[in-house]
């Protein structure tokens, strides 16, 4: 009995936790939406420089795209794992997880270097200070999201899944998807409407 | 090298001005008196455990109360000198403030009245009441209220720290509109400061924010159903909807300011592209709907109040809700009225105006509502009704004062004049501020156990609205006169100056009224056992918080109710009271110190931010990663109290009530001056000071 309530008390208790993450998650889509209305605003506001037609790469986006695309299918499959209590797979597919994920955000490195190196930084021009800070703000979210995953896989290895761990992991796998939907927006927004 | 280290700190940072030198001061002798007193009374441990890293949202609650008294006083402070500028300085005279110093004076009291006073009263009572309200033990998550408050702290601390380091503050205007905000124009750290005091406890707002609705919507008692929930809770849940909603976007903007200001971007430049204009879409987008985030508790405290004191049922509770909703829905719609100036076209001003006015009618509904109320109820006028009424007064005539400005063609003539000062004054003092008294005067016997002294807080109530009327009356006349907001002078041909000598006297009789404000406290803590409230229900209340014992214990039932009707209390006292408790094991949440040292590292990142400090602000963010990351893999974060344990307390309590008389006469203002007087008598002749 006394396990029953205990049991009852922690259900409700994850109930609400998912609740709130997922009220966290829509302020965080918001914060987006600013970065998002401000690129529209200022994608013209190019002081003169080349415009996104002639610095974007569209084959590294779409290479990008896909790792994280396959991360999120990933991700999933280890949501799966994990709720059947399989550790060594939940551990493989979060890994691999992790390491789409660090591909991406290494793509996203390179090209900003690129542009920096020709020149193009965010001091050049409104749209670039746009264009970096919402392209950077995703991979502040990507480099945050890793490091969470690490430090689950850390904890899953020394203290084993329970339903606690399982807690932490759907919220992650939550965070993982959306960031995967508001790249989907970026990559529309920001590089396929540069040719149009 | 020193640039690694100090970034742009150096020894012209420490205070050189009167101001500067005179504000570290007071804070170096108050901190040194704290510190001492404490030690004496052997308080550290006490303090640390009980209160710093408490996570019951009652004693967090009761924290929030006292950062945003003394912030009050502070921004009170401000106020005056501002009306004794402006008081003085016609003609040949320039008062007794530089044009600078001044400008910094108005964007501080504006920054601190609503971040920090409004917002801090407002999250204060939420934190206490609504867990009483809807039946709960705790919040939803004890580790964020406790995390929002200790952000909120270092945001106040963060906007004081001007003084002692830096000696300049901005002289933008509390929003800190682009392009004046920007490094061509701001070079200095002041604006650095606004942007991480705002931004640090905007962050604890939003984060109290996702906590409150999860709470609400999670964590209501059984049978306590949407549709049953009390009118303070409903005008929380609005409000907090509210916080979430629109606080990202504030969190943003501030974000691209500092982008601009740190990293040399261009959002919101003169130059490169940069787009000021947005910057004001963007601020007040959130801005807007941040002034109804304060209203709306406001609005739940009178409904509670009125039904209160006048014994009745909230009239037409479905149409009270609604409107609360529509309010909170149309705030979110209006936000372009700041600044119909701006050239966004005919049309596009005709909808905005159109949406300000719409907002007055889901008001209007509310303004109707208490009113029928009132109609033919029992009414007693306590303190906290005497608020009301001076509420609803004072609000409507606000209202229609903003009806007129939300009319394009006449706002043109109005704008950036003293008549929108005033406006927006009625609104916040009137309508917020005299919410904030009359919920603290509501439910300070649910806190401390006693009554406050109704006599001498009347007293104070007419000082504020005889003062009110007369420090703000003026400057409707004054903007109509052609009088501009944020003047540190005027010529004496315009004839201005009594218009502006009558709103400093006004100002004068609003600070009497808080120091009456002050001794009520003081006089009630005298007299706590004549005004003990004996039976946690003191003036017949009709929701649940009163179903407990005044103050409550720290798991704030010992059975959770069943709610069966609206006013849960009240049916269940006609009932026939509660039934006889069955306890029950409970788990409760640890105290945990996490919350103070996240927001130690974040306050730090902010600090090193505004000297550009770089290696310091990578300390402080991997320590507030590092703290985060610690505290959500503690799995030992509850304990539980069984049932015995839960038995004695509530036996020991009643005990304890039983021996209070809560009988005899209040004292009034003589009685007080005779107190003082013979206690200080009493200091001289004997000696009391070899005491301590």
């Amino acid at each position: 009995m006394a396990q029953n309530i205990a049991s009852h008390h922690e259900a409700e208790a994850n109930d609400r936790v998912l609740f709130g993450f997922w009220i966290y998650l829509m302020t965080d889509l918001l914060m987006f939406a600013v970065l998002f209305a401000t690129y529209a605003v200022l994608r013209d506001s190019t002081a003169g420089g080349p415009s996104d037609r002639e610095l974007f790469r569209l084959p590294l986006a779409f290479t990008g795209t896909l790792l994280l695309l396959t991360s999120s299918f990933t991700c999933g499959i280890g949501m799966i794992a994990a709720r059947q209590y399989k550790k060594f797979q939940t551990l493989l597919w979060f890994g691999i997880t992790f390491l789409l994920g660090l591909a991406f955000l290494t793509l996203e490195v390179v090209e900003f270097r690129e542009l920096i190196h020709e020149g193009h930084t965010w001091q050049s021009s409104a749209w670039l200070s746009s264009f970096f800070s919402l392209v950077g703000t995703h991979g502040l979210h990507i480099i945050s999201g890793l490091l969470w995953m690490a430090v689950c896989m850390v904890f899953i290895v020394k203290r084993g899944l329970n339903s606690s761990m399982i807690r932490k992991l759907t919220l992650l796998s939550l965070f993982w998807h959306f960031l995967d939907i508001v790249w989907i927006f970026i990559f529309t927004i920001v590089y396929l409407m540069a040719f149009v | 090298m020193k640039e690694f280290l100090l970034g742009k700190l150096s020894l012209k940072a420490l205070p050189h001005e009167w101001s500067t030198i005179g504000a570290t001061m007071t804070f170096l002798v108050g901190a040194l008196v704290l510190v001492l007193l404490i030690t004496r009374l052997k308080r550290w441990k006490w303090l640390w455990n009980e209160w710093l890293t408490s996570v019951d949202p009652k004693k967090i609650g009761i924290m929030y109360f006292i950062v945003a008294t003394f912030m009050l006083l502070r921004g009170g402070l401000d106020a005056v000198m501002i009306w004794l500028q402006q008081a003085l300085s016609s003609g040949a005279s320039n008062g007794y403030l530089s044009a600078a110093h001044f400008q910094q004076i108005f964007t501080a009291h504006g920054n601190i009245m609503v971040f920090f006073v409004a917002m801090g009263f407002m999250f204060g009572l939420i934190n206490y009441v609504v867990p009483l309200q809807i039946g709960a033990r705790d919040l939803a998550s004890p580790f964020l209220n406790t995390l929002g408050f200790w952000l909120y702290v270092a945001g106040a601390i963060m906007i004081n720290l001007f003084f002692v380091l830096g000696g300049e503050y901005a002289a933008t205007g509390w929003l800190a509109v682009a392009p004046l905000s920007g490094t061509q124009f701001s070079p200095g750290v002041g604006v650095d400061y606004l942007i991480w005091s705002l931004q640090i406890s905007g962050i604890g707002t939003t984060l109290g924010g996702i906590n409150f609705v999860m709470t609400i919507l999670k964590m209501r008692a059984p049978g306590m159903t949407l549709r049953k929930m009390p009118m303070f809770t409903w005008a929380s849940l609005c409000s907090m909807v509210m916080v979430v909603t629109v606080f990202p976007i504030l969190t943003v903007t501030l974000f691209l300011l500092f982008f601009d200001r740190y990293l040399g971007m261009h959002f919101f430049t003169t130059d490169l592209g940069g787009n000021a204009m947005m910057y004001t879409n963007l601020i007040w987008m959130w801005g807007h709907p941040e002034v109804y985030i304060l209203m709306l508790p406001a609005f739940g405290i009178y409904s509670e109040v009125v039904s209160t004191f006048s014994g009745k049922r909230i009239a037409s509770y479905t149409s009270q809700v609604l409107g609360m909703i529509g309010v909170s829905t149309l705030a979110l719609l209006v936000w372009l009225h700041h600044f119909f100036t701006m050239g966004a076209g005919a049309n596009v001003n005709a909808f905005f105006g159109i949406m300000t006015t719409v907002i007055a009618i889901p008001t209007a509904v509310l303004v109707f509502n208490w009113i029928a109320t009132m109609y033919k109820g029992r009414i007693r006028f306590k303190t906290p009704m005497l608020w009301f009424l001076g509420f609803i007064s004072v609000f409507s005539f606000g209202g229609l004062a903003g009806l007129l400005l939300a009319v394009p063609p006449a706002n043109f003539q109005l704008h950036n004049s003293l008549f929108l000062v005033a406006h927006f004054h009625t609104m916040v003092i009137g309508g917020v501020l005299f919410g904030i008294f009359a919920g603290i005067t509501y439910w300070f016997p649910k806190v401390t156990g006693f009554k406050l002294n109704e006599r001498i807080g009347r007293y104070a109530f007419w000082g504020w609205i005889i003062g009110f009327c007369m420090a703000f009356i003026p400057l409707y006349v004054l903007g109509f006169m052609g009088a501009t907001r944020r003047l540190d002078h005027y010529d004496s041909s315009t004839g201005w100056q009594p218009l502006f000598i009558l709103a400093l006297i006004g100002g004068i009789i609003i600070s009497v009224a808080v120091v009456l404000q002050i001794i009520q406290i003081i006089a009630s803590v005298i007299q706590k056992r004549q005004l003990a409230d004996t039976t946690g229900d003191p003036w017949y209340g009709r929701t649940l918080e009163w179903a407990t014992p005044s103050p409550p214990p720290f798991y704030n039932f010992a059975t959770i109710p069943t709610v069966t009707a609206r006013d849960a209390y009240w049916e269940i006292k006609r009932h026939g009271g509660l039934p006889k408790p069955k306890y029950e094991d409970i788990h409760m949440p640890k105290n945990t110190a996490y919350g103070i040292y996240v927001s130690a590292f974040a306050f730090l990142a902010g600090f090193a931010f505004v000297w550009h400090i770089n290696w310091l602000a990578i300390v402080g963010i991997i320590g507030a990663i590092v703290c985060v990351i610690i505290r959500t893999f503690d799995e030992h974060v509850e304990y539980t109290i069984t049932a015995d344990e839960v038995e004695k307390i509530e036996s020991k309590m009643r005990k304890k009530n039983l021996a209070a008389d809560g009988q005899g006469e209040e004292m009034g203002l003589w009685d007080f001056v005779k107190i003082v007087i013979t206690f200080i008598a009493d200091i001289f002749r004997k000696k009391l000071w070899r005491r301590i």
